[in-house]
């Protein structure tokens, strides 16, 4: 490898993270007033807002209504100031379609969709700093939101990627690990009843090893539920003390 | 020009002033409550292989054998005899379409409004014609609610002339689950001016109208200028509820009365800094816990 070792023989990586640990997770919820929900995420240097609105009635054209459960449409965009080069397209270039849809199925497969026929719910997701994992940071920030919102889910969605490099699978890639080229794998879980919701893989990797990095990927999806997890109950814990008598009757 | 430069201080941690919560039982989605078969499912829940699972975060309620979670913010969920206060959205055949912050629009349907000239008039097909002249695209009414669809879409009615088209003021928009449940949500505040306190989040805020128009049926609407000092009120009232909203207090005359009081001593623009909000909204709290005894 030219120059740069993603993994030391102590088995530190660039940022001195072991091949397991995450990167350090700060997240907010309802950051927004005029949202029905909102939240905010950073994990290391990556950062995501979503915003949720919804369940409403159909906006635009009609015929997308369906009659036994509610529309999931998602929006991913990404900062013109989020990447080391100024991009010129925020959003709707190929990339972001892309991910668009991935996002989309991620959700409908974890809200209830059924509960909300003919209406529905806007996922709005934007990356204000792209430092690798994008696709999964967005949707522990869209899970936040969509639980802000108050709209019923199966379970929390929590996403994290995995590499393979030195015969190591590595846990939530950052930029320089993810720009090596190494194979890398995207796993949306649902981490209560361990299904996947989504799990898409980059390069070649060989399928002895697909196990150990699946693994590891799962891993870090729990390890991520821990922290969001912790999160939504600071927050509920702070609404219910401000909202006060009414709980209690 | 005098320029105000204020640091941005870290919002405290209201947990710490109000101690915490009560043994209240919080759960988040995917959280089992119970394994126990004997219970009924209720809203925010589901059951996967006997056991029961929250599906939003919020506080589990038991009403004897019925479990719901109750999430803190969610979409307005209509009851038969709310009050809402909405905006017209469409025009259709023989009805309007009213955006009331539920999950869908809600219906207004010519045969439920009072048409001017009285309440037995039949609707001829003039009246349908004539529908955007009542109300149109944009336009806010008050309205009450008179069935809830099986989909969850409300049907709404005017019949009365409390209700119908509502003229110069200024809307506040906060989350439902603020607003108390009252005997009546209409009030006229000694402050001089009234207030529409709907069931869906909606706060309407206007001057006291002098005496009752009638005949109209409310779909007329008085264009003459408000008198500046309304319209202070009226502002000084907008700000108060939004620092009550901030602050997640209950909304109903007296809280909004108590913090209108405590606000007199600011000016009005300063009542949207947050160290004034925590102020009066302190203060309010305090009397009204002093008046419940």
């Amino acid at each position: 490898m030219a120059g740069l070792e993603l993994l030391s023989d102590q088995g530190y990586r660039v940022d001195g993270r072991k091949a397991g640990e995450l990167r350090k997770i700060r997240a907010r919820m309802g950051v927004f007033a005029q949202a029905d929900g909102s939240a905010y995420i950073e994990q290391g240097n990556t950062k995501a807002l979503a915003v949720v609105y919804g369940p409403h009635e159909i906006r635009g054209s009609r015929s997308k209504m369906l009659h036994d459960r509610s529309v999931v449409n998602c929006q991913y965009s990404m900062a013109t100031f989020s990447t080391g080069e100024r991009k010129r397209r925020p959003h709707g270039d190929r990339k972001s379609s892309e991910m668009t849809l991935h996002l989309k199925q991620t959700f409908e497969a974890a809200i209830l969709t059924q509960l909300y026929p003919r209406s529905q719910i806007d996922i709005y997701v934007q990356i204000l700093q792209a430092d690798g994992g994008n696709y999964c940071t967005c949707v522990n920030a869209a899970t936040l939101a969509v639980i802000d919102a108050g709209i019923p889910m199966r379970d929390y969605v929590c996403a994290s990627s995995a590499g393979f490099i030195e015969d190591t699978p590595l846990a939530d890639l950052s930029y320089v690990e993810e720009a090596a080229g190494g194979p890398q794998l995207a796993l949306a879980l649902l981490p209560k009843s361990d299904q996947i919701a989504l799990l898409e893989m980059n390069s070649r990797l060989h399928e002895d090893h697909l196990e150990r990095v699946m693994d590891a990927a799962s891993k870090a999806c729990k390890d991520v539920y821990a922290v969001l997890d912790q999160v939504v109950r600071e927050h509920l814990q702070e609404l219910t003390t401000l909202l006060g008598d009414r709980t209690a009757a | 020009m005098a320029v105000e430069v204020r640091l941005p201080a870290a919002q405290k941690r209201v947990s710490e002033e109000l101690g915490t919560g009560s043994g209240l039982h919080l759960v988040t989605p995917g959280d089992t409550i119970t394994t126990d078969t004997g219970f009924m499912r209720g809203h925010g829940t589901y059951t996967e292989d006997d056991k029961l699972v929250a599906s939003v975060a919020g506080v589990v309620e038991r009403v004897n054998k019925l479990i719901c979670v109750r999430a803190l913010k969610a979409r307005y969920n209509g009851e038969v005899g709310d009050i809402v206060v909405g905006r017209i959205t469409e025009v259709q055949q023989k009805r309007w379409k009213v955006d009331t912050n539920s999950r869908l629009d809600s219906v207004l349907i010519l045969s439920a409004v009072n048409l001017p000239g009285g309440e037995l008039r039949r609707r001829s097909a003039k009246d349908e014609l004539a529908m955007r002249d009542y109300l149109q695209e944009g336009d806010l009414i008050s309205a009450e609610v008179q069935a809830v669809y099986s989909d969850g879409a409300l049907s709404l009615h005017t019949r009365s002339l409390k209700y119908g088209k509502l003229g110069q003021g200024v809307l506040v928009r906060v989350s439902p689950s603020l607003i108390k449940r009252r005997k009546t949500h209409f009030h006229n505040l000694p402050c001089g001016a009234s207030i529409i306190l709907a069931n869906n989040g909606f706060i309407w805020l206007c001057a006291t109208p002098k005496e009752m128009e009638e005949e109209a049926g409310g779909f007329i609407t008085n264009l003459e200028p408000v008198a500046l000092s309304d319209r202070e009120v009226i502002s000084r009232l907008r700000n108060c509820i939004l620092a009550l909203a901030s602050q997640k207090m209950l909304l109903y005359d007296t809280s909004v009365l108590y913090c209108y009081e405590a606000s007199l001593a600011h000016q009005i623009k300063e009542l949207l800094k947050v160290e004034v909000i925590e102020d009066i909204v302190m203060e309010t709290r305090q009397r009204l816990l002093e008046q419940e005894g």
